[in-house]
């Protein structure tokens, strides 16, 4: 049985002290307002060109083009190239909880405050619950907060109704609000993971930071046309993660075992 | 409030080799209310019992109860009902005195924790640098503050792993001063500390241990089995014959004239110290003063050690 008093409290303690490290702090505040920043200055320098857009609509691939429906040649094209920058906000849920788990763990067992608070009541469950939810919680409140700026600011920037469309449309809520959090969920873990054969918070964050590799794929193999970021393709993305998630947290809680942690932690 | 029987631990370091045994057989009774000091080398294994009967890590064999209940079976009810002070205290540095100890009396579902925080931060004079972040604070002051945070949800059982390990003589003072005060409050205290002194003066009895149990009785009886009792004689006119006219008393077990001093083994000197003064005064002796040699807790220790060793 969970007691949810030890999980809030848990909570409560990692951000007190996450608000206190400028490494964490830096990055969950830094990323989204540069990943923010980034597809809005694109689109205003695109909005502002009348040129590039239809010049450059015969490089987007046939299969993204099925995607575009019935805009014109100009749209698809600046629907294309915003559709890469989803994947910084996948990016997001990602890296910010990677560098708050890797400090939460790594960094208490480095200052050797594991031990008392294991002698605590808390259960491994709760601990873990109460670790993870204080990394994920910001990474999706991140996320979501800077693509609900990015939402306000894109009719400022000349995009078409027809790009904004998009962009507030299944393709992206999916993506964020979904796959985004189960992203985040995998992060942790696997954070949780690296933390067992690491000493130092900076190299579980490096190690960690691995997981970033298949969102990279993703953004290559679009470019490359090899896949297309849509409804279905994000649907199957998070079945892949939810499998994922259930894996690496059985991983995560088989291998946070107190006795391993205390005698072979090192 | 604490019984082991042949509790054991081994660990296995690695497939190759044989698994590694930390803690051999173990067999203790600590009574409720006593200070139980818990002496051994480096790498005796004295943590590793420690970190069993808190419920931290597993028992590999035997048994044992704390608090009335068993590890392994009861062990969050074990985790509740004791206080632990690891060795390293582990504090969050970044965190202040108040909010570092407020974690953990939440953690312990303390009822009123604000109160109960203010009231051990008060005692041990922390009060006024309770906003104060951690990592700013002095060893002792960690100390102090790592003791309250084992103290939060009032435990009547009590694990000190080294409290005093690397505080300068004035903040070990002041632990130990603290320590003495939780034993009149009637607590039963492990007491894990390679400070001789500090065992002999806090602890009712202590075990010597080495990965298995040496020895466990109360300083003043380890004394006496190990090194028997001995009496100073003071003379002002010290002379070999004195030696030897006590020497020739019955119970008395040796006398020998060490540093102007006559040295007598004695079983009961309380009864046989007035019939050694009298023989010495009609002998012509003039007896100064008469005192009691105590071996040093340290002394019977070593020797014990030694003899394991040998």
């Amino acid at each position: 049985m969970i007691n949810f008093d030890r999980v809030r409290t848990m909570i409560q303690k990692e951000w007190a002290e996450m608000f206190k490290n400028r490494v964490v702090l830096f990055t969950v505040v830094l990323m989204p307002v540069l990943f923010t920043a980034l597809p809005i200055i694109m689109l205003s320098v695109m909005g502002s060109s009348t040129t590039t857009s239809a010049a450059s609509a015969s490089d987007i691939p046939a299969q993204f083009a099925r995607t575009c429906g019935n805009m014109n040649a100009s749209d698809c094209m600046q629907v294309y190239l915003v559709n890469e920058f989803l994947l910084l906000y996948l990016i997001m849920p990602v890296m910010i909880p990677i560098t708050i788990a890797a400090y939460s763990i790594v960094g208490e067992k480095a200052t050797h405050s594991l031990e008392p608070l294991l002698a605590t009541p808390i259960t491994t469950e709760e601990l873990l619950l109460g670790k993870g939810l204080a990394a994920v919680i910001p990474a999706v409140v991140a996320t979501i907060g800077a693509f609900a700026i990015f939402l306000i600011v894109l009719p400022l920037t000349g995009a078409s109704a027809g790009v904004r469309q998009y962009i507030a449309g299944p393709t992206w809520l999916l993506a964020i609000l979904l796959v985004g959090p189960l992203m985040s969920i995998a992060a942790v873990n696997f954070a949780i993971f690296v933390s067992s054969r690491t000493t130092d918070p900076r190299v579980a964050e490096q190690v960690s930071a691995i997981l970033i590799l298949p969102v990279l794929l993703v953004l290559f193999s679009q470019i490359a046309g090899v896949i297309t970021i849509n409804v279905p393709s994000v649907l199957i993305a998070s079945v892949v993660l939810i499998a994922a998630d259930i894996a690496l947290v059985m991983l995560g809680s088989r291998l946070f075992q107190r006795e391993t942690i205390l005698t072979r932690w090192k | 409030m604490i019984h082991t029987e042949r509790l054991t631990k081994t660990f296995n370091v690695n497939k190759k080799l044989a698994p590694f045994t930390a803690v051999d057989g173990l067999t203790i009774d600590v009574q409720e209310g006593e200070v139980f000091g818990f002496l051994g080398p480096n790498g005796a294994g004295k943590t590793t019992t420690m970190r069993m009967l808190t419920s931290l890590i597993g028992i590999t064999t035997g048994k044992a109860v704390v608090n009335g209940f068993e590890v392994g079976k009861d062990d969050q009810k074990i985790r509740q009902t004791v206080g632990i002070l690891t060795e390293t205290p582990g504090m969050y540095d970044r965190l202040s005195a108040e909010m570092n100890l407020s974690i953990y009396a939440r953690l312990y579902g303390v009822q009123n924790p604000s109160a109960v925080v203010e009231k051990y931060l008060r005692m041990l004079n922390l009060w006024d640098r309770r906003e104060d972040e951690v990592g700013e604070f002095s060893k002792g002051m960690r100390q102090k503050l790592a003791i309250a945070r084992a103290l939060l949800h009032e435990p009547r059982v009590l694990f000190l792993d080294e409290p005093t390990s690397g505080l300068d003589p004035e903040a070990s003072h002041l632990v130990r001063d603290f320590i003495s005060e939780l034993k009149t409050e009637g607590r039963t205290i492990f007491l894990c500390t390679h400070n001789l002194d500090e065992a002999d003066r806090l602890c009712d009895r202590i075990a010597i241990f080495k990965t298995h149990l040496i020895t466990v009785d109360t300083p003043e009886a380890l004394r006496k089995l190990l090194f028997g009792r001995r009496v100073a004689f003071h003379l002002k006119n010290v002379r070999d014959q004195f030696a030897v006219l006590v020497r020739s008393m019955p119970f008395v077990k040796d006398a020998r004239i060490i540093d102007d001093t006559l040295v007598v083994g004695l079983d009961h000197p309380e009864d046989e110290n007035p019939q050694i003064i009298r023989s010495l005064v009609e002998a012509g002796a003039e007896v100064q003063f008469v005192g009691e040699l105590r071996h040093s807790l340290e002394d019977v220790y070593l020797q014990l050690i030694q003899e394991q060793r040998s």
